[in-house]
């Protein structure tokens, strides 16, 4: 990756820049291809597997060059596993000459698909060609609109529940009870119940994000994987922090959960509905962090983030400029509040264990003083400090879960919404880059006019018509995509505000019962230390 | 730079010794005092109907150094070696407060406007807590001097209530200090050896074992209290950073605002809370366990008489065996002895009183911590109820 960002510095062009990335990435992604095709063609079976293995990889590519350089590697597959593809390539040009023909044939790789899986199921969303593709853009916001409108019925409850452990030593895993209840008719059932472990959410997300992040859809963020607290649960220890640690990540799973199915489009998803309520799920193998998938996924920000870093986008639209610079800010706010109330919550559980150990220490004080009031008044002094203890961790732990864990959504959360704007500047970068190849390739056909070479010509004359419809989509997807994210920061705004006060109500709740149970205890106290004679 | 004056019924409510004399022949209080870099200058003032002395009221400034040698001269005297003599207040500690303001001088760049207005209150407000409970330390002092029949006719004591000029105490040097670190190593070795020593009178054997074990636990305690205040004070220094950090997204919507005022609220609560809790339990903890080390004091001090009345009744009987003498002898074992019985009675007088005051004290410090705790928690839910309500109707 550093060796990306040494080419970033040493190129002069960005455009140079992002086909040499471009090449690296084939290179890799070949590679990768590769090793995976042999290790998960063992680990499952049947072709529609391997096909499916493929389809992940393309639907995990995020950059537009990707996707029209891996046409060439998935072409040759759809027509039957291809033995070696060439692995080594002279001219970058020829390269994307290549490219550029192969995808006129091939458009699977251009829709959201329906991932990998046996799914039988056939949805609205499925991938179909390039002609109807303009229908799946156009269809999915006036759906959505209707969402908008009956989200005033929105009954959905779903529960992540009973963590149980299954199997022993490493290959230990907590397995989680998802109990959905519901009135919605796309769900077959009122209430499905299945057991689900963290990989199937991992799972669900990468599928969810590799279909819609494209689109400018703000998927939430799955809850992060911790190799330390899965580690001390798999090893069997019993004690308060892998507790503490399942309890936490059943509590993430849950709102994880209940903010996916928020989405109007995503509620919709099959794959959505598939996880919710069938009994049996193919295992997500990809979101093993040294899977194929998984180093791909690393090659594919690490080309992120150079992207990021040579777009020039010209912004013709202040309000996302405007918008992005209050993402910014809001992201350093929380991140700095977030901050505060961890330290909160630590200290407020030491807090707790220094009042116990006064406690303690009080009864031992009162135990040794020898006016029997004040011995009984001090004992009793012992007693409320130690309920007032059981309070302060309870209160932590409302710290923790209601604000804490908030907030830390919510940071994870603006995270996928920069991903968004990131999407809508790469679709710019996309349809920039298909003017340019336009512009070439007129040019092109100029030339030919001159060299009187008819076949060409007509070759030329047919390039020139499918890029001028490249660049009319690429300005639709951009329209599109900007309209999108315009919708979804407002409705990401709008759910921000009620999300916050509902917790902040919930959290000023128990403080407020906190303080209650304090008066409770201190009356109680009053007559006792009034007693002393 | 900082002068205080406070309302010396608040002060005296805050007081953890009691008087229970409620004597009005000899009335002292320190109604205002200055503090300039280190030394703190309190001002002594004495109400009295006494005619030793020479006015009915007067003031004078005094310093911490003058209190150490008052005590020192008290603790010196041969007559009072009967009597608890009441504990020397601690040295004024300002390096909390000062710690802080040199943390906010080195991030007076980083930090925003805001930020910095409401740590320098912070520091200001620690500082002013601080300087009050010197000055109320300094204060019972002095009060339980005045309330005792027999202090508070001394005469040194008198000269430092009543001398306007400079006492000008010179500081120990080193020679001085090092010889009071020597007497205080050779004392705890002393009593070790005296605990040994057979106690006659059961009142005593039973004071000495109550009074040693109670030491050590009301230490524990009063450690262990100052750590749970400090940790509530952590937890209020969280909540301000919170609120801080908060503010800052106010700009965006009108719920934060409002989440900043109650989330405000509840840390100038939670530090209320924390000082209070500070000042009531952990002061009188403290306190206490200076007053049994004094207890424990006048116990040494009687048994080392015992110890002393024991050797001259050997000395007389050896004087009188070897037969010569034996006048000074006896005349030494009357002395010892007249002095034992002397500190006995005067002894156990004290003891009594001791437990009296002290479960008084206790007594009132408790209650007083209860219905203040009462109180602000009885706030808190007032306040906390009025943003639920103000956040569920927008």
């Amino acid at each position: 990756m550093s060796c990306m960002k040494r080419l970033c510095h040493e190129t002069r062009s960005h455009d140079r820049l992002r086909r040499t990335l471009a090449v690296c990435l084939r290179l890799s992604r070949r590679l990768l291809l590769k090793m995976s095709e042999e290790r998960d063609a063992a680990a499952l079976s049947g072709s529609a597997q391997t096909e499916g293995e493929e389809d992940l990889f393309v639907s995990a590519m995020e950059s537009p060059e990707a996707a029209r350089l891996s046409a060439e590697d998935i072409s040759p597959s759809s027509n039957g596993p291809k033995a070696e593809p060439m692995l080594l390539d002279d001219d970058p040009d020829d390269l994307f000459a290549e490219a550029t023909e192969e995808v006129s044939l091939d458009s699977p790789e251009r829709q959201p698909i329906l991932s990998d899986g046996p799914s039988p199921v056939i949805t609205p969303v499925t991938p179909v060609m390039i002609s109807s593709r303009a229908d799946v853009f156009d269809r999915s916001p006036d759906q959505d609109e209707d969402e908008e409108e009956n989200r005033d019925t929105f009954d959905i409850q779903i529960s992540v529940s009973d963590p149980e452990k299954v199997g022993d030593g490493m290959n230990a895993y907590m397995v989680y009870k998802v109990l959905t209840k519901t009135s919605l008719s796309i769900f077959s059932r009122d209430e499905v119940c299945v057991k689900r472990r963290f990989s199937d959410f991992l799972g669900l997300h990468s599928k969810l994000a590799s279909k819609y992040m494209h689109m400018g859809y703000i998927v939430p963020p799955a809850p992060e994987k911790s190799i330390v607290g899965m580690t001390k649960v798999k090893v069997g220890k019993e004690d308060l922090s892998s507790v503490e640690f399942v309890e936490k990540r059943r509590s993430a799973l849950e709102r994880y959960l209940l903010r996916t199915v928020k989405h109007p489009a995503l509620l919709k998803d099959p794959d959505v509905l598939q996880f919710l309520e069938s009994s049996e799920l193919p295992r997500a193998v990809s979101t093993q962090a040294l899977s194929g998938a998984g180093i791909l996924r690393m090659v594919n920000k690490a080309a992120d983030a150079v992207n990021k870093m040579t777009i020039k986008m010209n912004e013709s639209d202040a309000w996302f400029e405007e918008k992005q610079q209050q993402f910014e800010n809001l992201d350093v706010q929380l991140r700095k509040l977030h901050a505060s109330v961890e330290s909160l919550v630590c200290h407020r559980k030491e807090l707790s264990v220094n009042t116990a150990s006064f406690a303690k220490s009080a009864a031992m004080l009162g135990n040794s003083e020898d006016h029997t009031a004040l011995s009984r008044a001090l004992s009793q002094l012992a007693e409320v400090e130690e309920k007032i203890d059981q309070l302060h961790q309870d209160q932590a732990c409302a710290d923790f879960y209601l604000i804490s864990e908030l907030l830390g959504d919510y940071v994870r959360l603006i995270t996928a919404v920069k991903g968004v704007f990131d999407q809508r500047m790469k679709t710019w970068a996309k349809c920039q880059d298909a003017q340019v190849m336009l512009q070439r390739k007129r040019e092109a056909e100029a030339k030919l006019q001159h060299a009187n070479k008819p076949d060409k010509l007509q070759q030329a004359k047919d390039e020139i018509r499918e890029w001028e419809g490249k660049v009319q989509q690429g300005e639709r997807d951009f329209e599109q995509i900007s309209k999108n994210i315009r919708r979804e920061v407002g409705r990401f705004e709008k759910d921000r505000v009620k999300d916050f006060r509902v917790v902040i109500i919930k959290y000023l709740e128990s403080l407020v019962h906190t303080q209650q149970q304090m008066i409770k205890y201190w009356e109680a106290f009053l007559p006792e230390a009034k007693a002393i004679a | 730079m900082t002068s205080i004056s406070e309302d010396s019924d608040k002060e005296k409510v805050r007081s953890v010794s009691v008087d229970l004399n409620n004597d009005a022949s000899l009335v002292i209080d320190i109604p205002d005092a200055l503090c300039e870099r280190d030394k703190v200058k309190f001002t002594v003032h004495t109400k009295t109907t006494l005619s030793s002395f020479q006015k009915p009221e007067f003031s004078v400034p005094r310093q911490h150094e003058e209190f150490i040698w008052l005590h020192d001269t008290i603790v010196e005297t041969e007559e009072y070696a009967g009597l608890i003599i009441p504990p020397a207040p601690p040295k004024p500690d300002f390096e909390g407060p000062r710690e802080k303001m040199h943390k906010l001088g080195e991030g007076e760049s980083s930090m925003t406007k805001e930020e910095y207005a409401k740590m320098k209150q912070e520091l200001e407000a620690e500082y002013l807590a601080v300087f009050k409970k010197t000055v109320q330390v300094h204060e019972v002092f002095l009060q339980r001097l005045s309330s005792h029949p027999i202090f508070r006719k001394d005469r040194n004591f008198q000269i430092f209530l009543e001398y306007d000029q400079d006492l000008s105490v010179r500081r120990k040097n080193a020679k001085e200090m090092f010889g009071g670190f020597f007497k205080n190593m050779v004392k705890s070795a002393d009593e070790v050896l005296i605990s040994g020593v057979k106690e006659v009178d059961e009142f005593f054997e039973q004071e000495k074992t109550f009074l040693l074990d109670y030491s050590s636990k009301i230490k524990d305690a009063s450690a262990k209290a100052e750590k749970m205040t400090r940790s509530h004070k952590n937890v209020a220094d969280d909540y301000n950073h919170i609120s801080g950090a908060l503010n800052s997204t106010a700009a965006d919507n009108n719920t934060a605002f409002k989440k900043t005022i109650s989330v405000c609220v509840l840390q100038k609560l939670e530090d209320r809370v924390a000082s209070d809790q500070e000042l009531k339990l952990t002061e009188l903890l403290r306190y206490y366990t200076r007053d049994i080390q004094a207890a424990k004091d006048l116990l040494y001090r009687r048994a080392r008489a015992l110890a002393d009345n024991e050797n001259s009744n050997k000395a007389l009987d050896k004087a009188r065996l070897k037969g010569k003498d034996i006048a000074q002898a006896e005349e030494n074992q009357k002395q010892c002895l007249q002095k034992f019985d002397k500190l006995s009675e005067s002894g156990k007088k004290e003891l009594t009183s001791f437990k009296a005051r002290r479960v008084v004290a206790f007594r009132k410090n408790l209650i007083e911590m209860t219905e203040l705790e009462i109180k602000h928690a009885k706030n808190s839910v007032s306040l906390l109820q009025g943003s639920i309500e103000i956040l569920n109707s927008n």
